[in-house]
């Protein structure tokens, strides 16, 4: 028997795709294009001069050190970004996954920091940890710790990183709480009576049967990390101190918009562009095997 | 029922349409960055302008920070849209006169519509920043400020220091008595990193910080900020950061607000902080001039601006052009400029309203106000000191910003990072020549 939809007309299915198609083009694959296009260029800010370059703007950019500078604050800010935002909105999931007698504001409040800005968020953080005058920076220095992300690059990457993740536990946690709840209560109880203890039911029932949800979440994540977090970094730290925090991104956005080198701005655009989708092209071959649907 | 009422509101609209008298209002864009209280300034300025006469219409907007206005007014320039008058600050100068035909220079615009204008009669440092070496002003000046110190004279007088430092040593040997007496984070501090330690410095100190006069002669500019000096001064702070004598206060003026709470009894920043000072500060405190080295020859010379300029764009009608050429001159008006900077704080731009603010007896209430323009009008500006005119100066900021911090940090000497920050703003420098014609 035919189980699939079949369709008469030849064009409808095209017609139906069309939309998606449309917003595809427009939303993705012509900015690509341009940005490609550009990063050929040297133009100034008011694109009144535009001349081609070939691959000057690559060479300049390799020949920077800030620029491997900002691939290496990427691989750390991005593997401590994900690593961190992953585990702790699982660990709040399944704590919400029990029977919570409060559990609707608790979710509620969960989601909360998702509807904040970056650059907003960003702020608060800055003053809670602002070294001087900080609500929370105040107890820290009275601890004896010298809290200085003026100066301090790792006390700069310990903040960004730290209001990265509260804003995208949110995310996850919605996810991982839809996943959670979608695993049949019965499955669990047949590991109990087979006497697994809660730690164990957890890495070999629940865990496995939320892969499907984690990958989806780690692509999810790393696209964040990657491009969602310059809004945060400007209004945190500027990308200091002494480049401490400058992602690749963020170095995109710096000297883009703030310096008006388009092209150099473009071709960085470009190679981190081609780093994601060759990291989504890795995960999706090789991680994604390891995912049971 | 909703489309009854947007019928209604059409034929209102309608008939207001056809009320209008025959003759056309020309409307000015004019795109800014003021909040708060400048914003209401700007603001009021426009409707004085309006109600003066009946032939231009003067509709201001505010389009974020001074990044963010000039940022809209570049992209709206791009799409073929662009305001008439665009706020830009200091930093954008270079950008904004590299784009020949994208401006409109304002000496060409008050010429072509027969306005009254003379160069003269601006105050020079402020002119010399916006003008070529031949003297030609190509923006308006609207808000300048300048660098100074502001002093907590509570805790000067706690500490038992008797007067205000004039020079560094002094200032070092004050603020190591201020840690003495209980300011254990902050001997002092300054906002906005780069312009305290290099613009400033080498103005008020007569070294370059670039050649052709700062880049004011031309876009082939090369840094030179690695002096001796230089390097000596940011030592001196290196040395001072490592107990906090002196304590790093960021890129930025979001550290201003350590003067206000009374952790730093000495701070460097901006003139334009004087509202925000008087508003949060529980304690007696003054502006002093910025401090130098008394070994250097012929300083203190003269201090450079901050704030913003007004631009013309190009491509607009010579009718909406003598709307802004009257509206300009409309600006310049002695009484109007004196009472601007008497509300506002920010610095009169000619010499008459600033002769007018001294008859008026105005510094002797508000003393505080005078120390910019003292240090702006301390000498005849030289080649070091007229201004500065670097292309990507806001990144350069950011990149200076930079190297200072590696040298506080320990991560590189004073002259490691001085070099460095001279070598990376140079590669800038060439990038951004190429695309200026």
């Amino acid at each position: 028997m035919e189980k699939s939809t079949v369709f008469n007309n030849r064009l409808l299915p095209y017609l139906l795709l069309l939309p998606q198609l449309v917003i595809t083009v427009v939303f993705f694959y012509w900015p690509a294009s341009q940005a490609i296009w550009q990063s050929f260029l040297r133009e100034d800010a008011f694109g009144l001069v535009s001349e081609f370059v070939g691959l000057e703007n690559y060479q300049a950019l390799f020949a920077q050190p800030e620029y491997y500078q900002s691939m290496l604050t990427t691989v750390i800010f991005s593997t401590l970004v994900a690593t961190l935002s992953l585990s702790i909105a699982l660990l709040f999931a399944t704590q919400a996954d029990k029977n919570l007698k409060a559990g609707g504001p608790y979710k509620t409040l969960m989601i909360w920091p998702y509807a904040v800005a970056p650059a907003v968020a960003g702020v608060l953080w800055f003053f809670m940890f602002q070294p001087s005058l900080g609500m929370l920076a105040r107890p820290l220095r009275g601890m004896g710790i010298d809290w200085n992300p003026l100066l301090n690059g790792g006390h700069a990457m310990t903040l960004v990183v730290m209001v990265s993740v509260w804003k995208q536990i949110s995310y996850n946690f919605l996810f991982f709480l839809a996943g959670l709840q979608a695993i049949p209560r019965s499955v669990i109880e047949a590991g109990a009576i087979d006497g697994a203890r809660p730690m164990r039911r957890f890495w070999t029932i629940v865990f496995p049967l939320l892969s499907p949800t984690t990958f989806f979440l780690v692509v999810v994540n790393i696209v964040y990390v990657f491009f969602d977090t310059f809004g945060i970094i400007d209004a945190v730290t500027g990308g200091g101190p002494a480049g401490a925090t400058t992602t690749m991104v963020y170095k995109v956005y710096a000297d883009g918009r703030l310096g008006g080198d388009l092209g150099g701005s473009a071709a960085q655009s470009v190679i981190l562009m081609i780093i994601v989708i060759a990291l989504t092209a890795i995960q999706f071959r090789y991680v994604e095997r390891k995912v049971q649907y | 029922m909703a489309l009854r009422q947007f019928g209604a509101a059409a034929t209102v609209t309608v008939a207001l349409a056809l009320a209008t008298p025959a003759h056309a209002v020309t409307e000015i864009q004019w795109w800014h960055a003021m909040t708060g209280g400048n914003n209401d300034i700007v603001n009021k300025l426009a409707e004085e302008f309006n109600a003066s006469q009946s032939d231009y219409k003067v509709v201001p907007s505010y389009k974020g920070s001074y990044p963010d206005t000039m940022n809209a007014g570049i992209a709206a320039f791009r799409a073929g849209n662009a305001p008439h008058i665009m706020q830009v600050f200091e930093v954008g100068t270079a950008t904004m006169m590299s784009a020949t035909g994208a401006i409109k220079p304002v000496y060409q615009l008050m010429k072509d519509a027969g306005e009254p204008f003379d160069p003269k009669a601006y105050l020079p440092t402020i002119t010399g920043y916006y003008s070529t070496s031949k003297g030609d002003m190509l923006s308006f000046p609207f808000n300048s400020s300048s660098m100074v110190m502001w002093i907590n004279k509570d805790e000067l007088k706690k500490a038992g220091i008797a007067e205000i430092p004039k020079t560094w040593p002094e200032v070092f040997d004050a603020a190591k008595k201020l840690k003495a007496a209980g300011h254990a984070t902050c001997g002092f501090s300054n906002a906005w990193a780069s312009w305290a330690h290099i613009e400033q410095f080498s103005a008020w100190h007569n070294v370059p910080i670039g050649t052709k006069a700062n880049g004011l002669d031309g876009f082939d500019t090369e840094l030179k900020f690695n002096s001796p000096l230089h390097v000596k001064h940011l030592q001196n702070l290196v040395d001072l950061q490592k107990d906090k004598t002196y304590d790093y206060g960021g890129r930025t003026s979001t550290n201003e607000a350590r003067f206000g709470s009374g952790e730093c009894a000495i701070f460097l920043t901006s003139s334009g902080y004087y509202a925000t000072a008087k508003g949060t500060a529980k304690f007696d405190f003054t502006s002093a001039p910025m401090p130098y080295y008394p070994d250097v020859a012929g300083a203190p010379q003269n201090s450079i601006i901050g704030g913003a300029s007004l631009w013309v764009m190009g491509g607009k009608k010579p009718e909406e052009y003598k709307g802004v050429a009257k509206f300009f001159t409309f600006l310049s008006d002695t009484n109007r400029q004196a009472k601007l900077h008497q509300e506002s704080g920010y610095l009169p731009i000619t010499k008459a309203a600033y002769e007018k603010s001294i008859k008026d007896g105005f510094y002797e209430k508000n003393p505080t106000l005078q120390t910019p323009l003292k240090e702006l009008t301390n000498k005849e500006p030289t080649e070091n000191s007229r201004g500065l005119r670097f292309g990507n100066m806001v990144q350069m900021r950011d990149l200076w910003s930079e190297e200072i911090e590696a040298a506080l940090a320990g991560k590189k000497t004073a002259k490691e990072a001085l070099d460095a920050a001279v070598a990376r703003g140079n590669a800038m420098l060439r990038t951004f020549e190429k695309t200026a014609k």
